[in-house]
């Protein structure tokens, strides 16, 4: 088992054709995503990478039957492509992309709820069903399948912390990169839920950081909702105030949205917060070898 | 991205919303000419600098005569202005405004910003003008009314008379003035990518009417391609010019106070890098992710900023290879080694795509002051170690 995605997900690309679309979506169909097609206006009718293209996403749906896309538009593209996947009946969209503008992303997302499209992202690397389906540009081969669901907002980090996990002897259901813009799909709170409801999940692993108040409420959702242990790691504890760090969202207003406040409500909440992400592993570890 | 006092309220004027009516200067002299153009009698001189708190730091004086517009201009005009939102160095102060004096009956707050919980604009408004807006929402919440605006139906005349009745506006004509004033603030808002507009303090005058005093704005930085005037008002003068370069090349850079470099991939891992550097004891000297596109010229030029900061007495390279391949970034260093005197330890940890690869070049190369970490922790504690010795 898993969450959202497994080896049956019929998957789009949306800016199939494109650099980043084409290089990625051939490491998603090696790894065994079931990729079915993939929309490029104006290339609908040929080939790409032995799947069909297509004009518009109500036609790949049409066609395909796809009920996932992942997006590789460009930023200044990406609301109208989402928005265009729920028009279609999309039911999940994966937005890799960086640098979507905000207001964008406000609008967009307010659409794919009110069509009951699921979103992740954008600015994330995507989610991947360990050995089964990859929907994004990690690094396949890091993830072996095994007990640990992970949640991050960071890409590299999602990777450190499959890696340790994995170096442990362990290894993941689902991993899922929500991202780091200050507006995102679904999140901590919509995706705990489902690894706790999800029979082959142990463990979780979540990683957040500065900005934004996810990790508070995740901490409040833990306490209330999740049987499951949680591991939890916090990036930016010695990040200064006011300054944007790399992500658009991940920056420290006044005094919210800090390290230390997150750190302390996910502790409170039965979490067990370590410090630096090198100890993400041996946290694992000691959980599940009880 | 923000802009200056000036150039928020050459927005506001283009779209009707009020304030009193003031001149950009850049000299002395030019301050007089301004101050007699605009007629007075009373003039307030303000330093254009992007920080708040520039009152309380002497850098805003009310002038009674063009005689002291002039002295105040000349006192001003090149200082260095501390605020509570400045570094301890201050800010040079290269621009003046020259600004009519208001009729000031009341001073009252408004702000507009993305509220990131309801993922949506939210206007904030004050009766407690003049004042920090984080004081007032610590000590007095109720004296903040918060009204969401939902961005697909934008302002309707409801949020308007929230507005009003909120901030306790019962004659009709200062009700009309308020919520026109909103209403306008709220479509340049979103016609511009702005991430937020802060009116503080927004006056009210003898006359019932709305008057922005100051203007603070931030823009969308995803948003600039498609704003051509706004990204032409950017000043890189208030900006750090190790930021800027370095954003040239695709890196991320944000300058810490510490002594160990960090070179990383991924915004994540580079805060997770400096956290961990900190919990062993050491001190992360500055924020640096150089990108999922980085190569040798990339990691080489990361390493020249890196080094001009005099603090630095070791680096840790920490690369967690997805799409950045691990062979480049070994490539990058050995490039830089090359092309830049490093002269301190450099602790390289390589995991990920391509790492094995990374291993042997790196191995094959022989640079002497290199260290090789086997994970994040070891990498860490290493450098933590060497920068310690050096």
């Amino acid at each position: 088992m898993s969450i959202l995605v497994n080896k049956d997900s019929k998957v789009i690309v949306q800016g199939f054709t494109g650099k980043e679309g084409t290089f990625h979506a051939e490491q998603c169909i090696a790894y065994g995503t079931n990729i079915v097609g993939g929309v490029t206006p104006n290339k609908g009718g040929q080939t790409h990478l032995e799947k069909p293209v297509f004009n518009t996403v109500s036609q790949a749906v049409a066609s395909t039957g796809a009920t996932v896309s992942m997006i590789f538009v460009p930023p200044a593209f990406v609301g109208d492509a989402v928005m265009e996947a729920a028009e279609a009946g999309i039911e999940l969209a994966v937005i890799i992309t960086e640098g979507a503008p905000v207001k964008d992303m406000q609008m967009a997302k307010a659409y794919a709820t009110k069509h009951g499209m699921m979103t992740i992202g954008p600015n994330c690397p995507g989610i991947i069903t360990a050995e089964e389906c990859k929907i994004g540009i990690m690094p396949g081969m890091i993830f072996k399948k095994g007990n640990v669901g992970l949640i991050s907002k960071s890409g590299t980090l999602t990777y450190e912390g499959a890696n340790q996990v994995c170096n442990e002897g362990f290894g993941i259901t689902t991993a899922v990169g929500i991202g780091g813009d200050p507006i995102i799909g679904l999140s901590y709170k919509q995706i705990l839920p489902m690894f706790e409801a999800d029979p082959d999940t142990e463990c979780i692993v979540m990683i957040g950081e500065i900005g934004g108040d996810l990790e508070i409420q995740a901490a409040k959702l833990i306490k209330e909702q999740i049987t499951k242990p949680v591991v939890a790691f916090i990036a930016g504890q010695t990040a200064p105030k006011g300054k944007t760090m790399g992500h658009a969202g991940a920056i420290v207003s006044g005094s919210a949205g800090t390290a230390k406040e997150k750190m302390e409500a996910l502790e409170a909440a039965g979490v067990k917060v370590v410090v630096s992400p090198a100890e993400i592993g041996k946290a694992v570890k000691e959980i599940l070898s009880k | 991205m923000n802009i200056h006092e000036y150039q928020a309220k050459q927005i506001f004027a283009k779209y009707g919303v009020p304030t009193p009516k003031g001149i950009m200067v850049e000299s002395v002299k030019d301050a007089v000419v301004a101050a007699q153009t605009l007629g007075g009698p009373i003039w307030v001189v303000k330093a254009q600098i992007h920080a708040g708190g520039r009152g309380l730091g002497g850098g805003v004086k009310l002038a009674k005569s063009l005689e002291e517009v002039g002295t105040l201009a000349n006192e001003i005009l090149g200082m260095t202005l501390v605020t509570h939102q400045t570094t301890a160095e201050g800010k040079l102060v290269q621009k003046l405004y020259i600004e009519d004096g208001a009729d000031i009956q009341s001073e009252l707050y408004l702000s507009v910003v993305l509220d990131r919980k309801l993922e949506m604009p939210l206007i904030m408004a004050s009766t407690e003008g003049g004042m920090n807006i984080e004081d007032v929402a610590e000590n007095t919440p109720e004296k903040i009314v918060t009204i969401p605006v939902d961005p697909t139906i934008g302002f309707q005349g409801f949020h308007g008379r929230e507005l009003a009745f909120g901030l306790g506006i019962t004659d009709k004509v200062e009700q009309r003035n308020i919520i026109s004033f909103a209403q306008k603030l709220f479509k340049l808002y979103m016609e511009n990518d702005a991430e937020m507009i802060e009116i503080n303090p927004l006056v009210k005058t003898g006359t019932g009417e709305f008057l922005a005093l100051d203007g603070k704005m931030g823009f969308d930085n995803s948003a600039l391609g498609r704003q051509p005037e706004i990204a032409a008002m950017r000043d890189l003068s208030e900006e750090d010019a190790d930021e800027i370069e370095a954003s040239h090349y695709g890196l991320s850079y944000v300058a810490l106070d510490g002594e160990i470099g960090c070179m990383v991939n991924g915004a994540g891992l580079a805060m997770g890098t400096m956290d961990t550097i900190n919990h062993m004891g050491g001190t992360p000297a500055n924020f640096l992710d150089v990108g999922g596109s980085a190569n040798a010229q990339t990691v080489a030029k990361g390493f020249e900023i890196i080094l001009k900061n005099p603090n630095v007495k070791a680096i840790f390279v920490n690369i967690f290879g997805g799409i950045v391949r691990c062979d480049r970034i070994a490539n990058g260093i050995i490039e830089a080694t090359k092309i830049t005197d490093v002269n301190v330890p450099v602790i390289v940890r390589l995991d990920g795509t391509n790492a094995p690869e990374a291993a042997e070049i790196l191995k094959n190369a022989n640079i002497s002051n290199l260290i090789v970490g086997d994970d994040l922790g070891d990498g860490a504690a290493k450098a933590v170690e060497a920068a310690k010795g050096n």
